[in-house]
């Protein structure tokens, strides 16, 4: 009993440490990634390579003033970074990131590298959570008693619940073809290969499904080309305009997890989480540290893409994101489980 | 030895017997190459409208109207209008005395509508009424300023302050909206501190959802009292504040104004110089196009290929700094020439320039040309037709995007443009998308003329002999009598340019770059008055913004490319 | 019971965290406020009204209803797809039928311009 408290506290102490270090790491990235592409040398005065960067810019944040404008509604004002955090972080306790079957610690089971391992609503639970955070950005918006972050927030909610309809819709062929809302039942479900080389990652059956997925989620965590409720040179800041110090900070932080979440649920649907083809995970400790190192490969290789498409792309008019959400993205998904459908009942799948 | 225009005949003329008869007081010929007509207010408006509407004739192009105060004379104010007919070439500078008791003028805002802000601004300045204009109020100035401040008697000490108060609200905005169909609307400010308006514009719009029904611009947050000030300053002390008019192509600016005062002066430029002029110009254009891309791509979320026109500015101003000292702000056109020759390595710094920056437009056209959300936000977003836009009296690639192949360089060649092959790009479409390209394709045209311009680099010397207007190198200052002599005149006197005026106008990066320069013969400029092609293309963005969106008027005036400093001098 | 005190748990900490930090913030940052600095603003000038006495446009209610009525539908396709190769084709059948009904008003909201923005 106690061992098991223990090491649901350990697991808890690990995600939280990891989604938290993340963040630093993901500005640096982001800032070194974008510094990159465009011919720049980007932040490189403090620490090796300007890796101490976000630390500076933390405490910097930190000690900033914190200005609340007048005629704000203050309940709702401080209640939005708030949520934004909050439920950015709940998020990921039912992600699983490593194989970690059958390891004790302590003489308790581990039962996966899973905070909540027996919960067994998985990815409702994330689309439960992740619908919740648009209230941060509304409430954000509306709190502000500033018109541009009022267009920024009721922009971001149409937005968001557009495309959540998308995101939900594309999942559903991957549940049917795991029959589980387990997120590491999806990973187990896409173990082996066709023909003795293709990958089972669903994103080949279902490359419709993973790019409707995908699309939806860069418009979900507010990314370029989405990023149309801060968008800047329209909307000034768009929610956040009015929001200083540690408060801007969270809306910041909430960011960069979304982002973590996401990319670690694109690796878990489509990508084959910790699995890879022709390799055969062993069990024990070296296994479940093998695994974490290849999810954690491929979460990064998702977060440069979302880095990566930042800095290329455009960004989309309202109007046109609008009609994309729900005039190509929501047949596309549907079609794509359909598909799965069609390919399971043939026995293709 | 290549003409510049200093020769009158440069300048297409009209055919006599078809300019209007009645009204017209006195015809002239400018040194300009202008034909000056002097008209009676109250024959004002047929005049102009023969003019524009003479087959023969067809003045399409209002370029500018200001003001001239002649305090010692009986009809104290001059209203000037220069016209042009983009088919002929001819051009026509229209002048109407009125007197200070009854300064008033009819609108030519019915005529064309470029009069609308050029109006506003003799208003302004000279408190010269327009009769029949729609919307006749101070523009450079605000609401609290009393006076009118080009008037030779108005005393510049003076100081009014603008507080919050009488802040300039349309009062459409305050008041009832129009359409009752609208759901409720609100009111918004873009601007003059706003992410995408680059420099401190503003506009009121009123808005239906993310729609726009109703705008308004207001301007003047960047006015620095240029024409004010040249007026008692020397004619080269000018030269500093033509950088800053429009800042991102400063070198342009400088050359248009030391070609307007070289026509007064008949003064003629090293060849040298010239092809300086035009290598360090073209580099000039090629730095505004590529900032006001980028600032405009910026504008639609795409910040890497700003960064990589940045670095195209970044190369040049090294090429500027070693030419001039300055980046920014250059100073390095003379009237009769250059401050001083080239570095050694000019030709050198040109050629590795022209090997490299076509490289960082190549990767911005595959970044962005077919980028199929780039087109979506520009493709029929701030469309203007050609007829519509020469009305409002668009000038440079705004206009040409829109279909009407007007260049300065190519039309009325000064500085040489004549010896130098190049294409006029234009589009036919109008919108944001079209001047999109025909900015991207000037950059490449204007590397084809800096090319053959090094090709044929002459030596000798960068500024004119003419000791009336140049000082004697230095050398020759300590070792000459004569020199002395000169170099002490010209320190003591300043340049005297005898009395006359002239209207200059050149290609600048926006468009047609004109200054009305009018001597009174002693050592400072009695009148200047620069027409900013900003200012022209600026008006009508209020009228392009109704029923667009948001982000479309963003990536409409990204396109523009407003620069603040020569609309609002 | 027992798998969700995990969450319980996690979700203490999620909320703990940001209140923690939004107090050390507190503790550690300076902060001069004046009257002046607190006035509102529009793009550095007086707004003209404040943000919430207009209403905004309808377009964006109807975007909610939208998603109100299609996303409880897609509720329904979370058990069907988790049980799909029980159901095996009679499943599918059925579900190819709701999807039709469904169809049918999303096409008549596409008709009635109810996904247009203009």
């Amino acid at each position: 009993m106690w061992a098991d408290a223990i090491v649901t506290l350990i697991k808890l102490a690990v995600v939280i440490g990891v989604l938290l270090t993340t963040v630093p790491i993901m500005v640096w990235v982001e800032r070194r990634g974008s510094a990159l592409i465009q011919d720049r040398l980007g932040p490189n005065r403090v620490g090796p390579w300007g890796l101490l960067q976000p630390v500076v810019d933390a405490v910097k944040l930190i000690t900033k003033e914190n200005l609340i404008p007048d005629g704000v509604d203050h309940f709702l004002y401080i209640l939005a970074p708030f949520i934004a955090l909050a439920v950015a972080l709940s998020t990921f306790i039912v992600v699983p990131f490593g194989q970690g079957d059958g390891l004790t610690l302590f003489g308790s089971k581990i039962h996966g590298f899973i905070v909540a391992p027996d919960l067994n609503i998985g990815i409702l639970y994330i689309f439960a959570l992740a619908a919740f955070g648009v209230y941060s950005i509304v409430i954000a918006g509306w709190s502000s008693n500033n018109k541009y972050s009022l267009l920024g927030g009721i922009r971001s909610s149409s937005q968001m619940i557009s495309y959540e309809l998308a995101m939900t819709i594309s999942v559903v062929g991957v549940l049917m073809a795991s029959s589980s809302f387990r997120l590491d039942q999806v990973v187990m479900a896409q173990t082996g290969t066709w023909l003795g080389f293709i990958p089972k990652w669903n994103v080949f059956p279902q490359i419709i499904g993973a790019i409707t997925f995908m699309v939806a989620a860069f418009a979900e965590t507010n990314r370029l080309p989405f990023d149309l409720p801060e968008a800047e040179a329209e909307l000034v800041a768009g929610y956040h305009t009015e929001y200083s110090s540690m408060k801007f900070a969270s809306f910041f932080m909430a960011e960069y997890i979304n982002l973590v979440t996401s990319s670690a649920l694109i690796v878990l649907l489509f990508f084959g989480g910790w699995t890879l083809p022709g390799l055969t995970i062993p069990h024990g400790w070296a296994g479940a540290i093998l695994s974490l190192v290849i999810f954690a490969a491929k979460v990064a290789f998702f977060l440069w893409f979302f880095v990566w498409i930042r800095w290329t792309l455009p960004r989309f008019r309202f109007d046109q994101l609008m009609a994309l959400g729900w005039k190509v993205m929501i047949p596309l998904a549907v079609v794509n489980f359909l598909w799965v459908g069609v390919a399971m009942a043939l026995g293709i799948l | 030895m290549t003409a510049s225009r200093t020769e009158t005949t440069m300048l297409p003329q009209p055919q006599v017997d078809l300019l209007p008869k009645e009204g017209v007081v006195a015809v002239e010929h400018g040194v300009d190459g202008h034909t000056v007509l002097t008209v009676e207010r109250e024959h004002l408006l047929d005049v102009l409208k023969s003019l524009k509407e003479t087959p023969g004739l067809d003045c399409n192009l209002l370029a500018d109207i200001c003001g001239v105060d002649y305090p010692e004379r009986d009809a104290r104010f001059d209203v000037v209008y220069h016209l042009g007919s983009l088919e002929h070439g001819h051009r026509f500078r229209v002048k109407v005395p009125v007197t200070e008791d009854d300064a008033t003028v009819p609108s030519a805002y019915g005529l064309w509508k470029a009069a609308d802000w050029f109006e506003r601004e003799a208003y302004d300045m000279f408190g010269i009424r327009f009769d029949g204009h729609p919307n006749l109020k101070r523009i450079l100035t605000h609401e609290a300023f009393h006076g009118h401040a080009l008037r030779k008697d108005y005393d510049p000490s003076q100081r009014w302050l603008l507080t919050e108060e009488n802040l300039m609200t349309p009062k459409w905005s305050t008041g009832e909206q129009k359409n009752d169909d609208h759901l409720d609307t609100q009111v918004l400010n873009l601007g003059p501190s706003h992410p995408a308006t680059h420099g401190t514009l503003r506009t009121v719009a009123r808005l239906d959802g993310e729609y726009i029904t109703e705008a308004e611009c207001e301007i003047g947050y960047l006015h620095r009292c240029f024409e004010k000030m040249s007026e008692t300053h020397g004619w080269e002390q000018v030269i500093p504040y033509t950088d800053r008019l429009n800042y991102c192509s400063s070198m342009i600016n400088g050359v248009g104004y030391a070609l307007t005062v070289e026509n007064l002066l008949g003064v003629e430029v090293p060849p040298r110089a010239q092809v300086v002029r035009v290598i360090l110009s073209e580099f000039s254009r090629i730095m505004d196009h590529a900032v006001c891309l980028g600032a405009n791509l910026v504008d639609l979320g795409a910040l890497t290929n700003f960064w990589y026109f940045f670095q195209i500015r970044e190369e040049i101003y090294g090429l500027l700094e070693s030419c001039a000292g300055g980046r920014l702000t250059v100073s390095y056109a003379r009237i009769g020439g250059l401050a001083h020759d080239v570095p050694l390595d000019f030709e050198e710094h040109v050629r590795s320039l022209l090997a490299r920056i076509p490289k960082f437009i190549d990767d911005v056209d595959k970044l962005v040309t077919t980028n199929k959300i780039f087109r979506d936000r520009t493709e029929d977003v701030g469309t203007i037709s050609g007829e519509e836009a020469l009305a409002w009296g668009w000038t440079g690639p705004c206009l040409r995007a829109s279909g009407i192949p007007y260049d300065v360089r190519k039309a009325y060649p000064y500085s040489g443009y004549e010896q130098y092959d190049f294409d006029v790009p234009v589009a036919s479409t109008g919108d944001t998308y079209a001047r999109y390209l025909v900015r991207m394709e000037e950059m490449r045209q204007s590397l084809r003329i800096i090319e053959q311009a090094i090709d044929n680099l002459p030596p000798g010397p960068v500024i004119t002999d003419d000791h009336h207007v140049a000082l004697p190198p230095k050398e020759k200052v300590y070792t000459e009598m004569e020199s002395l002599i000169w170099h002490f005149k010209l320190i003591f006197d300043g340049i005297k340019v005898p009395a006359g005026e002239a209207y200059g106008f050149t290609e600048g990066a926006n468009g047609e770059l004109g200054y009305y320069i009018v001597s009174d013969g002693t050592g400072h400029p009695y009148r200047i008055k620069v027409r900013p092609p900003c200012f022209a293309i600026y008006q009508a963005f209020p009228h392009m913004l109704e029923g667009s969106l948001v982000p479309d008027a963003i990536a409409i005036l990204g396109s523009l490319n407003i620069i603040a400093g020569e609309l609002d001098r | 019971m027992n798998q969700y005190i995990p969450i319980l748990i996690f979700t203490l900490i999620a909320i703990s965290f940001p209140i923690i930090t939004l107090l050390l913030a507190k503790l550690v940052r300076s902060g001069s406020p004046n009257a002046v600095k607190a006035e509102p603003y529009e793009c550095g000038v007086k707004m003209p009204t404040t943000a919430y006495d207009t209403r905004f446009s309808i377009r964006y209610y109807l975007i909610a209803v939208l998603f109100v009525v299609f996303d409880v539908e897609t509720i329904f396709l979370f058990p069907w797809a988790v049980m799909f190769d029980k159901l095996a084709l009679f499943g599918f059948i059925e579900m190819v039928v709701f999807l039709a009904i469904l169809l049918v008003g999303y096409i008549y909201a596409w008709r009635r311009g109810a996904l247009e923005w203009a």
